[in-house]
This record gives structure tokens, C-alpha cells and sequence, in this order.
């Protein structure tokens, strides 16, 4: 554009012109020197990501006989997918878990981190760490520490059994739907707390003073102003609960028994024991798209509701 | 002051309820190591008496050791090229304003949220159909995958506090940018890029099921506890095991909050 | 002050940033050993002007020499230039002679060398021993010498100071103004000065370049820049000013005759102005050229009577409101004394009488203000 007069130069100094015009387009544009200094990181991570989803497109079209996959077109693969009442159950199963479980995650995270946003004034990063460590450690060993608590002579059984209270160990504590709820919900508690508290600390305070001012009580002060301003952080936590307890398999597998199984679990046996390799990718690929789908009808509602509102 | 501390004032009940959602979050994971000194085969009350049985025999065992030293090897490397590529993708992003940078960013930031098994199992695909040997270091790729968004985030806090006119100085005064990096940026936001290079480290020591789909007939820690789990028997040690895993854990993860909020940035906008 | 003029050209630079013209064809030549400011209000231009000497912005049309040689090609670190930032950037991660000996790297100089320019200065700037001290332990005035050793110790070609007095209390930027100017004479470097505080640059410059809206309305010393502005922005910032909507009746010699609302028959110097009788100008007058009188005195070219409106003593000057029939502002005059005409001065409301000389008057372009 302001390059014009460079590059119209005379026909002999054209390319060298040009090339300098290039330079100079280069060294104003933040943005071009932002995507080169991007541009490793990104490379990577597009093609790391593209290459194998690709790859499993490709080979959920193809069907495995015995121990050979044949690598002609076919659907037959999403067929079985999508009539397969195991699947269809599974499906429900699963969606129903790990919505149960955003939904809980963020419900009883949700005064937690209204509290440290609100009611901590000192040493607030120490309870934000104090939030957010069990996160870091290691995902396997807080499942397995559920099934310690939950199990038939676990700690809670035993517990309650050594003090009297119950004669016989409760037996519908391990092995359910509900452990892996439960488990789940612990194992993700951060994944809701901090977009939470984010949305939360960025509200400013003033315009909780303006809304007493102008008469609210506390009750109203909450709904009508913190919680729709703290809304944007409870749907990114929905999100980063729900998506990948959808395609959990360590959970269900440790504390869910029979009846607490999962999609990725039949994923997990399709590319193991089951040996076929194109029906679990034709699977995966369907759960992926299954939750993109479901992601974007809950984003689309989300804007529809905040403009009635507005 | 005394306004603001009449209109938030302390709130008791939401007090109680933040200690008992501590107590969640900390009561399970805190059983590991109480039950590990435990003298009995069975996690369970009343406890029997003190123990240390069950870690000396899981020193004692040779697979613990060939499984943990592959985890630390995965996760030094895995943690090193994470970061790497986190310091380009954070510095770019907060220091130059790019059009179009939030889809790109969700790109890179897809990890986060791709369920880990699907994200495994492509990778299974892609590398065994190119004839990939299934090794530690598809391992080793696979958890770089995961840790780059966590290197971004925790590094973008450190190059958002750092002030851009500082290398603007470095290069007013002779340096062109590869030195001013070297010379200021680098140096600024090294307690950040520690802290990368540790919760990377973290994450890939303690992912199980990338390893899980991409370890072939290697071990890594996550693994071997996974199959330990199989036997009842082997119960107590894997207790014992958590237990000192957990401890390290705490102890690195708190080190790096502990250098993230000791990056110049931060320190400077908190004293200012 | 300068013997040659074009030491450091700017030659009509334009900078945009999107939709928005920063910088628009701006023409300054500035000499060497010149103490140069770029005065204006926040936004028009004078820090992206800056920014573009130093390197850090690239001019989309236009060219900058220094010294003869064109430098937008040149990144900012292969420059003759070097900036004092308006927060100083001091690394916070090297103490204070590491800061100063910051850009000696390419020199090479053997430690001993490199300590004692290091000293050299720091001392310079009234920091002498200070090398050891912490970045952190600095004031805000010490911050403001340590760049400035920092900056001086490349011996540049031109120092470019953006803002560097903004962050100090007001006793502590005078003393530090009286400073910079005897650095700057001593040293004979050429400074470039970026402020918003026309006493600020009025003190200490040899010249000033008034900017508003990306352009530079008038480059000249400080005393024309206020005795003989160029438009009504640069009297409007520059001090206080009254203006008064005139027209042209007739000219004779060096005189005019204007014909001013509420004031009827204005004398006003020329001043080498071609003006055709009929023209629309704008006459405008300094506060404290008004005298400001109880009864009407004769002697004066101009003289138009008022009332009092409001009066404020500030000690060393007073400031007073008259109304004038016909005129929509009150008149602003500043007088040395309180008690004008004599006793315990004027009550408000009283009638008063404004006189002032023909030479005055400073004569502009209407334009849209």
C-alpha cells in the first residue's frame, strides 16, 4: 500500500527495490513479525495435530479383516457406529456422566471461588495455589486414591464400620456412575475453579458498590450483577470439564466397574485387546465430532440467552 | 479502606464451606501416604500400626527403578522442547499485536481440551502406519504435544509483566535482537521459564495414557503403577510409591508458583 | 545557535497507524549541539517523531539524516542516536554500573577500561560511586541519571529524551531541567527533547517545534515561538492568550487599523503581515500586556473600558476578569501588582479601563479552533 512509490521504481532497480519494499513491509508490520517469531511453535503444533487426525480419518474408512487392514473406501466402520445400540447406550452413558459432572464441578466450585475472590484480601495466592495444586499431581494417582476411598474395604467402608455405624461395607460406593462422577469432579476441580475465579477477580468492585447505591441487597446485588458478570468464566469451566471427561477411559476403568463404562473405553479395547484398529477410529472421530457439535449448540445458546437478556 | 472492609466484610459460612472443599480436594490424596505406613495389606481403618516395609520393598524393586529413570529421561526432554517452543509462542504473542491471532492461538491451545485418548490414539495411527517404532521418544513427542499450551500460559505471565522498552533500550544501546534477548529479556524472565520448565516436567512425569497408547513395550512410572494396580498384593507399595511421587510433586510444583510470581514483571507491577 | 542546520533533517515524514496519520509530512532540520524540543499535548505526534529517529518506528514515507546519512534502513541498534526512555528502563536484573556499561559490549574494552568510563559517567551525572548499588535501591531522580549515563556513555550523535522529567515531583525536575541544560552545553551533543510542558521545553531550549495533529506548526526559539506564534494553536497552548474576532479596515505603513467586536477601532503592529482591508483575522493579546487602570489614561494606542468580573491574587502576579460589552469571553489580564491604581484595589463590579500598546497585538489566520 505505502510501498507504491517504491515499487514502482524504474525497471532495472525494480528487484532490488522490491526486495527492500519487502524488508521494510516486513519490519513495520507487527503482525507479519508476530506470526515469524509464531511460526515455529505454530508448525509444530498445526502438524502434529492435522497429521494424525488425518491419518485416523483415512483409517476410519478402511476395514480391518482378522489381522490385516483393508485399505478400501468404505462407511461401514460409522454404520456400525451409529446403529450399534451398545454404542448408542454407551453414548448416553457418557454424556450423561460427564455433563453430570461439569455441571457438579462448577456448582460447588463456584462459592469456593467466590470466596477467595471476594472474601480472601490477604495472602490470596497462597489459597489460588492451594486451589489449584492437587491438579498438578499426577491424574492416575487421584483416581486410584478415590478407589482407596470408595472401594468395598476402603476408607470409607472401613471407617464407618470401625466406628460402629454401619455393620456391612455399602457396596454401590465403588464400581457406579456415581463414583465416576464423583471422581471425576475431584479430578477436574481446577479446570472450573480457575476460569471461575477469573471472572470473578476481574469484576470491579465498584460496580457492586453502584448496584447497593442504587438499592440492591446483597441476594440481588449477586444475581443481578456478579453472576452474569461471572458468566463468560462458568461456561469456558462447562467446556473444559465436559470435553475431555467425554473421552476419559482411566476413570471408569478404575472405579466405574461394568456399569460405569465409557465410550473411550471401547475406543481404549478397540485399539487393544479387540484388535480393530479402523472401527475404534471411526469411533473416535465420532465422538470428536459429536462434542465439537454439541460445543458450538451450547455456545450458540449461550449468546442467544445473553441477548434476550441484554 | 474501612468502607470497603464493612461492605466485604468475612463471611463465616462461606469460610466453612471453603475449608470443607479443601478437605475434598485434599482428603483423598492425603489417604495415600497415611495408609502407606500402614501394616496391613488392605487400605483400610482402623490402621494397624507403623510401617516402612512397603517402601523398602519397592526400592528393592528393579522394574520401579528401569520405569521411574525412563520418566525422568521423558520428562527432561519432553519439558526442555516444550519450552523451547513456549518461549516463541509466548513471546510473539505478547509482544507484537497479530491480526488474527485468537483462531491460531485455539490451534495451539487445542490440547488442553482434545480428550487425551483421542489425541493417543491419532498418534498411535499416524506413527505405527508410517512404520514408527513405538518407543520412549514417541512417548517423548506426544507429552511435548501436551505441555506447549501449559508452557504458553505460564510463560505468557512472565513476558506480560516484562516491559517492552527494555529491549527497546537493548537495542537503542548496540544490541540487535538475538543479543537482547540473550542479554535482557532472557535473563528477566528466567524464574518464568524455570517455572515452565518444571510444571512441563511435572505434567509429562505424571501423564499416563499418551504413554499409556504410545510406551510400545517400554515403561514409563504411570504405566508401571497402572500395572501394578492389577495385583491386590502389590497394593501397599503402590501406596508407598504414591506417596513419595505426590511429595515430590508438591514440592516442584510449589518451587515453580513460588519463581512464577518472582518474575521481574510481576514483582515490579506489585511493588509499583 | 548552530552554525549548521541540517545536522539532523527530518524530511517530510509521515507515519501512520492504520486509519490514523501519527506523524503527518513533518519538515524539521535541527543543528549539531543543538538543544531541540518537540513540544505538544498528548497524541500529537511527538513520541511516534521520537520513535522514529530512534528506530523503533519506521517512517512510511519520508526520510531522517543524521549527520548527512539517510537512517531508516537502520534498525535502531546500528544507530548514531541514543534514548533516554520516559520510564527510564532500567534492567532490573543488573546493578548499576552493568546498566551504564550496558552498551560498551561491541567496544571490547579491557574491564579496567570499561570500569573506569563506567565511573567517568556516572560521575557525569553526580553518581559517582554509585556503581554497585542495586537497580531497585534507585529513586526516581537517580532512575533519570542512571539512563541518562547509560545513554551518554555510547557518546551518540544525537540524544533523543522522551518525557524523561514526567515521572519527578515538580522541585526535583527543576533542578534536574538546570541540570540537563549544562550537561547539554558542556557535553555539545545534540539533544532531542520530547515534552508536554512548554515551561519545561521554553527553559531549556535553543528551539522548539510546536506539534498538534502530527504536524509541526512552528519550529522557532522560545521567545518567538511565544512573542510572535504562527497560528492560533500554537498562542492558544503556548501561555495564555486572548483572542478577538477582527476584520480588516484599512492598512497604512506598518499599521492597521482592525475593526474588533465590543472594541470598535484596534491599532495593531503589521509585523511584515500582507493583509488586504476587508480581510477576517484574529488579533490576539497576552494577558500581561493589558494594563489595567481605573480611569482612562491617554498615551496608549488602544484602550476600551470594562467592568471588574472576578480578581485572583497569586502572589507574584494577579489575574483579572473584565467584561467588555459585546465580547462573549471576559478579557484575561495579569498584572504584577494587586492593588492596581492605587489602595486596597479594586472591588469587583467596578468600571475599569484596558490600554495597550500597538506592537501587541499579534495578528493571525482565522481558522476553525
Amino acid at each position: 500500500m505505502a510501498d507504491s512509490a517504491s515499487l514502482s521504481g524504474p525497471a532495472p532497480a525494480a528487484s532490488a527495490s522490491r526486495s527492500a519494499g519487502l524488508a521494510r513491509t516486513f519490519r513495520r508490520s507487527e503482525t507479519l513479525r508476530g506470526y515469524a517469531l509464531l511460526s515455529p511453535t505454530l508448525l509444530v503444533m498445526a502438524l502434529a495435530m492435522a497429521a494424525p487426525t488425518a491419518m485416523t480419518v483415512a483409517l476410519s474408512f478402511f476395514i480391518q479383516t482378522g489381522f490385516e487392514i483393508e485399505a478400501t473406501f468404505s462407511l461401514q466402520n460409522y454404520q456400525k457406529v451409529f446403529t450399534n445400540p451398545i454404542f448408542e447406550a454407551l453414548f448416553y452413558r457418557t454424556l450423561w456422566i460427564s455433563g453430570t459432572c461439569a455441571l457438579a464441578t462448577v456448582l460447588i466450585a463456584y462459592p469456593m471461588a467466590y470466596y477467595v475472590a471476594f472474601h480472601v484480601h490477604r495472602r490470596k495466592l497462597v489459597w489460588v495455589i492451594l486451589m489449584t495444586l492437587p491438579f498438578w499431581t499426577s491424574y492416575l494417582l487421584r483416581v486410584f486414591a478415590w478407589k482407596v476411598v470408595l472401594g468395598y474395604n476402603g476408607a470409607i467402608n472401613s471407617g464407618l464400620m470401625s466406628l460402629g455405624l454401619i455393620s456391612e461395607p455399602l457396596e454401590f460406593l465403588l464400581y457406579s456412575p456415581e463414583a465416576v462422577i464423583i471422581t471425576l469432579a475431584h479430578a477436574w476441580a481446577a479446570f472450573a475453579i480457575l476460569p471461575i475465579y477469573v471472572s470473578l477477580e476481574k469484576i470491579d468492585k465498584s460496580l457492586l458498590e453502584a448496584a447497593a447505591d442504587l438499592g440492591d441487597g446483597p441476594m440481588a446485588r449477586f444475581f443481578r450483577v456478579t453472576l452474569p458478570l461471572s458468566m463468560p468464566g462458568v461456561v469456558a469451566a462447562l467446556f473444559l470439564i465436559f470435553i475431555p471427561t467425554f473421552g476419559d477411559f482411566v476413570t471408569p476403568a478404575l472405579v466405574g466397574g461394568p456399569d460405569g463404562l465409557m465410550l473411550a473405553n471401547i475406543v481404549q479395547k478397540l485399539f487393544g485387546k479387540l484388535n480393530d484398529w479402523p472401527l475404534g477410529s471411526a469411533l473416535s472421530i465420532s465422538m470428536m465430532a459429536v462434542v465439537t457439535c454439541l460445543c458450538l449448540a451450547i455456545l450458540w445458546l449461550s449468546r442467544k440467552a445473553k441477548e434476550r437478556l441484554i | 479502606m474501612s468502607r470497603a472492609a464493612a461492605f466485604y466484610r468475612p463471611n463465616r459460612p462461606l469460610l466453612v464451606y471453603a475449608v470443607l472443599y479443601l478437605a475434598f480436594l485434599y482428603a483423598p490424596v492425603a489417604l495415600l501416604p497415611v495408609f502407606s505406613f500402614n501394616d496391613s495389606i488392605y487400605a483400610a481403618f482402623p490402621l494397624q500400626g507403623f510401617t516402612t516395609q512397603w517402601y523398602a520393598d519397592m526400592f528393592a524393586d528393579e522394574a520401579m527403578h528401569g520405569a521411574l529413570w525412563n520418566s525422568v529421561k521423558v520428562g527432561a526432554v519432553a519439558a526442555v522442547f516444550a519450552t523451547i517452543l513456549g518461549v516463541f509462542g509466548a513471546k510473539a504473542i505478547t509482544r507484537f499485536r497479530i491480526r488474527g491471532v485468537k483462531p491460531v492461538l485455539g490451534v495451539i491451545m487445542l490440547p488442553l481440551v482434545i480428550p487425551p485418548v483421542i489425541m493417543g490414539v491419532a498418534l498411535l495411527v499416524l506413527l505405527s502406519q508410517s512404520g514408527v517404532q513405538l518407543s520412549l521418544i514417541t512417548v517423548t513427542i506426544g507429552h511435548i504435544l501436551i505441555c506447549v499450551p501449559f508452557s504458553i500460559v505460564t510463560l505468557m505471565a512472565s513476558f506480560e509483566g516484562f516491559d517492552k522498552s527494555m529491549e527497546e533500550a537493548a537495542a537503542d544501546l548496540g544490541d540487535n535482537s538475538w543479543w537482547a534477548f540473550w542479554r535482557v529479556t532472557f535473563p528477566m524472565v528466567f524464574p518464568g521459564i524455570l517455572a515452565s520448565l518444571l510444571l512441563c516436567f511435572t505434567i509429562s512425569f505424571d501423564e499416563f495414557i499418551m504413554a499409556f497408547f504410545l510406551a510400545g513395550t517400554e515403561q514409563t512410572l504411570p504405566i508401571f503403577i497402572y500395572g501394578q494396580l492389577r495385583f491386590p498384593q502389590r497394593l501397599p507399595g503402590v501406596l508407598a510409591l504414591g506417596a513419595m511421587i505426590l511429595t515430590a510433586t508438591f514440592v516442584i510444583v510449589f518451587l515453580a508458583q513460588w519463581l512464577r510470581g518472582r518474575s521481574p514483571g510481576v514483582a515490579q507491577s506489585g511493588s509499583e | 545557535m548552530a552554525g549548521d542546520d541540517s545536522y539532523l533533517r527530518i524530511e517530510r515524514v509521515t507515519k501512520r497507524f492504520g486509519a490514523v496519520v501519527a506523524v503527518d509530512a513533518v519538515d524539521i532540520s535541527i543543528g549539531a549541539g543543538e538543544f531541540f524540543s518537540l513540544l505538544g499535548p498528548s497524541g500529537c505526534g511527538k513520541t511516534t517523531l521520537l520513535r522514529m529517529l530512534a528506530g523503533f518506528e519506521t517512517p512510511d514515507e519520508g526520510e531522517v539524516y543524521i549527520d548527512g546519512q539517510p537512517v531508516s534502513g537502520q534498525p535502531p541498534h546500528l544507530r548514531p542516536t541514543n534514548m533516554v526512555f520516559q520510564n527510564y528502563a532500567i534492567f532490573p536484573h543488573l546493578n548499576v554500573a552493568r546498566n551504564v556499561a550496558y552498551g560498551l559490549r561491541k567496544e571490547k574494552l579491557p574491564r579496567q577500561e570499561e570500569d573506569r568510563r563506567v565511573e567517568e559517567a556516572l560521575e557525569m551525572v553526580k553518581l559517582g560511586g554509585y556503581g554497585d548499588r542495586r537497580s531497585n535501591e534507585l529513586s526516581g531522580g537517580q532512575r533519570q541519571r542512571v539512563a541518562l549515563a547509560r545513554a551518554l556513555i555510547r557518546r551518540p550523535k544525537v540524544l533523543l529524551l522522551d518525557e524523561p522529567l514526567g515521572a519527578l515531583d515538580k522541585k526535583l525536575r527543576e533542578d534536574m531541567q538546570i541540570e540537563l541544560r549544562q550537561l547539554q552545553q558542556s557535553l555539545g551533543i545534540t539533544f532531542v527533547f520530547v515534552t508536554h510542558d512548554q515551561e519545561e521545553a521554553m527553559t531549556l531550549s535553543d528551539r522548539i517545534a510546536v506539534m498538534a495533529d502530527g504536524r509541526a506548526l512552528q519550529v522557532a526559539s522560545p521567545k518567538e515561538v511565544y512573542n510572535r506564534p504562527t497560528s492560533i494553536t500554537v498562542a492558544d497552548f503556548i501561555g495564555q492568550m486572548n483572542f478577538f474576532e477582527a476584520r480588516v479596515s484599512e492598512t497604512a505603513g506598518e499599521e492597521a487599523v482592525l475593526d474588533a467586536a465590543g472594541f470598535g477601532r484596534m491599532r495593531a503592529k503589521l509585523g511584515g503581515a500582507a493583509l488586504q482591508p476587508g480581510a477576517s483575522i484574529v488579533a490576539a493579546l497576552r494577558p500581561e500586556k493589558l494594563t489595567l487602570s481605573p480611569a482612562r489614561s491617554d498615551g496608549a494606542a488602544n484602550a476600551v473600558e470594562g467592568v471588574l468580573e472576578a480578581a485572583a491574587y497569586l502572589g507574584d502576579r494577579s489575574h483579572f476578569h473584565v467584561r467588555v460589552a459585546g465580547l462573549e469571553r471576559p478579557v484575561a489580564v495579569a498584572a504584577q501588582d494587586w492593588a492596581v491604581g492605587g489602595g486596597d484595589g479594586l472591588d469587583e463590579g467596578a468600571p475599569v479601563w484596558l490600554t495597550w500598546d500597538n506592537d501587541s497585538v499579534i495578528l493571525l489566520e482565522s481558522e476553525r479552533r
